[in-house]
């Protein structure tokens, strides 16, 4: 399991779906990877979770100019029940986090999260006692998004680069595989510890599903 | 209840609406194929600059690091000998590090260089996946080598 899972590598749009992993002991559900993933990637619901300023940006990556519609994503959700991504658009305070974690435990299973901006990131300009330093102490994320705030290109990238990652996960595996620097064993334990550098702050034991 | 003056008329009027709409040119720009103009300010992705012989424009002053906000740009400075020269001053960057997740691109350090050595150019393009993989390093951020032209130094 964990071999397979440092084999996964993220490649660009001009490859094939599925790379040839040698199979990695998944016969049967190899194809079915590549229509679930397809499926997938080309309908993310976000969820409507705008905290500052990097919201405008977001709410004008959906808009006409730049339309995320073209990549199935606009219909942007009030309710965590009908979401797969969240993209944690500004500061989180650490009165919000709860509710961001919460938030995040009622999104059904395939889900991912965008941390966009450097307040949500690794808390920006705000390294105070207010301001979660970054939002990766809270929820695994998938895509960061360096800028402040970035721009509605930049966003698009990097959902471009999240649909990239869909691709690669695979049907056999965890649903919520996220292949981590930090985190050798991924597949065996039931909760795993998200580390981050250059936090002041404790990790946080996060339970994974 | 008068039908054509209550409902068709106004749904005339407001398909002709929709349609003059329809006919109008789009206003998306389909981003990974097309790019929108970047403004002329435009700040994003550090770059450092060499002169034109090559040298790194970069003393090592620590007067970005100084101005900058948020503290994101760690620079160590090392003394230049004749051996290894890589600025024309006396010293020069030996580790030139920027947080580009921390950073917010206000240009302030490019204010603060007195040689405009550091410089913020359009690339936005900077999402990634992993926290480490946005400390950039001096080799990420400097600008190539410029390369010489043979042939045009030939024909002069």
């Amino acid at each position: 399991m964990d071999k397979r899972v440092q084999e996964i590598v993220l490649r660009d749009s001009s490859t094939p779906a599925i790379p040839n992993l040698e199979m990695g002991g998944n016969v049967l559900l190899t194809r079915l990877d590549e229509i679930v993933n397809w499926a997938r990637r080309n309908s993310i619901f976000p969820l409507t979770f705008g905290l500052a300023c990097c919201a405008i940006e977001m709410m004008s990556s959906a808009a006409s100019r730049f339309d995320l519609a073209r990549f199935g994503m606009e219909v942007f959700r009030a309710s965590p029940r009908q979401a797969d991504l969240m993209i944690v658009a500004g500061r989180v305070s650490k009165k919000m986090a709860p509710v961001l974690r919460q938030i995040y435990d009622q999104m059904p299973a395939p889900k991912w999260v965008v941390s966009m901006g450097a307040c949500a990131s690794c808390g920006g300009i705000f390294n105070n006692y207010a301001i979660v330093q970054g939002v990766d102490q809270i929820v695994p994320v998938d895509v960061y998004v360096p800028g402040c705030p970035p721009s509605p290109d930049a966003l698009i990238y990097a959902l471009i680069k999240l649909q990239q990652k869909i691709r690669t996960q695979r049907l056999g595996m965890l649903l919520e595989l996220k292949p981590r620097t930090d985190t050798p064993a991924i597949g065996g334990a039931e909760t795993k510890t998200i580390s981050t550098p250059n936090s002041s702050l404790p990790s946080v034991r996060a339970h994974e599903t | 209840m008068n039908i054509i003056r209550d409902v068709i008329k106004p749904i005339g009027k407001g398909l002709k609406i929709t349609m003059r709409h329809f006919l109008e040119p789009k206003d998306t720009v389909s981003y990974p194929e097309q790019r929108k103009e970047q403004f002329a300010r435009t700040r994003w992705r550090h770059v450092l600059l060499r002169y034109e012989d090559g040298l790194e424009r970069c003393i090592g002053c620590s007067l970005c690091a100084g101005a900058c906000p948020v503290r994101c740009i760690y620079v160590e400075a090392a003394e230049n000998t004749d051996e290894e020269r890589y600025s024309p001053g006396e010293r020069y960057a030996k580790r030139y590090e920027i947080n580009l997740l921390r950073c917010i691109y206000c240009g302030y350090c490019q204010d603060a260089c007195p040689t405009g050595a550091i410089v913020l150019r359009e690339d936005y393009e900077l999402a990634d996946y992993t926290r480490e993989s946005f400390i950039a390093t001096k080799e990420m951020l400097l600008e190539p080598l410029p390369v010489r032209d043979e042939v045009a130094e030939a024909v002069k």
